[in-house]
């Protein structure tokens, strides 16, 4: 292991990660709001658009994130629209979060028995605070595993950024083997920031899913 | 109506290439399955002993492959293995290992979560009934996880299927790198096949994964 090599390509490295970091928030974000606006429409049985909701979250669960990505970069380019790598990696990933956000939020309030709303409706509360008070309350503390599970997940999924030449961590990375032949090097400070990015995600979600636990009856 | 492009895929042999690439993603993901399940079983069954080195062992282990994004795995194994023995390893092997590492984990913890649910006194009342622990297992334990395990090893599957779409990136020559030949090939004569023959990429990794996760889907319905 050559330390000196290590401190030297150290900022690269930052700087790829501060770029994975930026794009995944920005996909993590669109992710969350397109979920919310889909298990919204499902849990509300929209006519129609709802069908439409169903055939995008089984068309994005179904493909690969890097196949999306080379669509959205390379194919509609050819049709007209054309979009650069990092606002297409953004995209990229909040359409296949989108529908495992959607997922995870209307598994939540499906646990949520009709009964609950309708003695909330006959006790007097308005439906917003039915969906304040009762709804709410409950069916985040159901979602929040899933909905951490998938915040990791999607930021795992960012190392696919390299393929549409985006110069994310394994970009960086990948560079560095071909130019140097320091693989060892390469490779451990690709883990370590991995690990830099993922960890404290990982410990927040399972803190979080501990808090959350005395919502669930028991489970 | 603009050029979509899809003509490229009615040329020569181009529609049987795609399948062909797509072949050889499956032929990846189903060779790590089979290996992962008996593996990722041993692993289940380790990771609930009592003993702490064993668990702390297997629990490390779960944890590092989890958390690290797969392709980041495949480079470990394909780059790495080259400078620790010395020896190239195909990327196709190396993604091989990489799924089945990776399988196992997932399916030692699906393992793991099945055998812990079943509740204590059954372990209890077989060996109040005289069963040794390996009878425990084969008679009790067993035939309870396994339709817990069934429709989540049948996601496994689908995640995996997935997953193979990045051994391109370690220079397997999978559907997506079929698919950047032929636009290759071609830019001259339809200029705009990116569009179709990436979007039948995507209906092609569609067709495989979408069955079986209707089927997961129903197996968790009926046996849940």
């Amino acid at each position: 292991m050559n330390t000196e090599f290590i401190f030297k390509y150290l900022p690269l490295y930052e700087k790829a990660a501060v770029l994975t970091l930026r794009i995944g928030v920005e996909g993590i974000i669109i992710a969350i709001l397109l979920g919310i606006i889909c298990a919204l429409i499902q849990y509300g049985k929209v006519p129609i658009i709802r069908r439409i909701v169903s055939v995008y979250i089984e068309l994005s669960r179904n493909t690969p994130l890097l196949v999306q990505l080379f669509f959205i970069y390379y194919g509609l380019p050819k049709i007209g629209i054309s979009t650069n790598a990092e606002v297409c990696g953004a995209i990229g990933l909040g359409f296949l979060g989108g529908s495992y956000m959607a997922e995870a939020i209307r598994s939540g309030l499906e646990t949520i028995e009709p009964i609950q709303a309708e003695s909330a409706l006959s006790l007097g509360l308005k439906p917003a605070q039915v969906m304040r008070y009762v709804i709410l309350p409950q069916a985040v503390s159901v979602s929040m595993p899933a909905f951490m599970a998938n915040i990791i997940f999607l930021l795992k999924e960012t190392s696919v950024f390299s393929a549409i030449s985006l110069m994310d961590l394994m970009f960086t990375a990948k560079d560095l083997i071909g130019l140097y032949y320091k693989t060892t090097e390469s490779l451990f400070m690709l883990v370590v920031f991995y690990l830099i990015i993922l960890l404290p995600v990982s410990l927040l979600g399972r803190f979080i899913e501990r808090r959350l636990r005395y919502a669930g009856f028991g489970t | 109506m603009p050029d979509l492009g899809l003509d490229v895929l009615f040329k020569g042999k181009n529609m049987m290439r795609l399948l062909g690439g797509l072949g050889t993603a499956l032929k990846i993901s189903l060779t790590a399955v089979l290996l992962s399940i008996p593996l990722g079983i041993l692993l289940g069954i380790l990771m609930v002993r009592k003993e702490l080195v064993i668990r702390a062992i297997t629990r490390l282990y779960l944890e590092f492959i989890r958390i690290m994004p797969q392709l980041v795995l495949l480079f470990i194994v394909f780059f790495g293995s080259a400078r620790a023995f010395g020896s190239d390893i195909s990327g196709e092997l190396s993604s091989v290992i990489v799924f089945t590492l990776w399988g196992t984990a997932e399916m030692g913890d699906l393992v793991r979560g099945a055998i812990i649910s079943i509740p204590k006194h059954q372990y209890e009342s077989s060996e109040a009934l005289g069963l040794t622990s390996a009878q425990t297992y084969f008679y009790i334990i067993i035939p309870q996880t396994v339709r817990r395990l069934i429709p989540l090893s049948v996601n496994l599957i689908t995640r995996m299927i997935k997953t193979t779409s990045l051994v391109l990136m370690i220079g397997v020559v999978e559907v997506t790198k079929v698919a950047q030949q032929i636009i290759e090939a071609n830019r001259m004569t339809s200029p705009n096949a990116a569009f179709g023959v990436f979007l039948t990429v995507f209906l092609l990794y569609f067709i495989a994964c979408w069955p079986l996760s209707l089927l997961a889907r129903y197996l968790e319905r009926k046996w849940g």
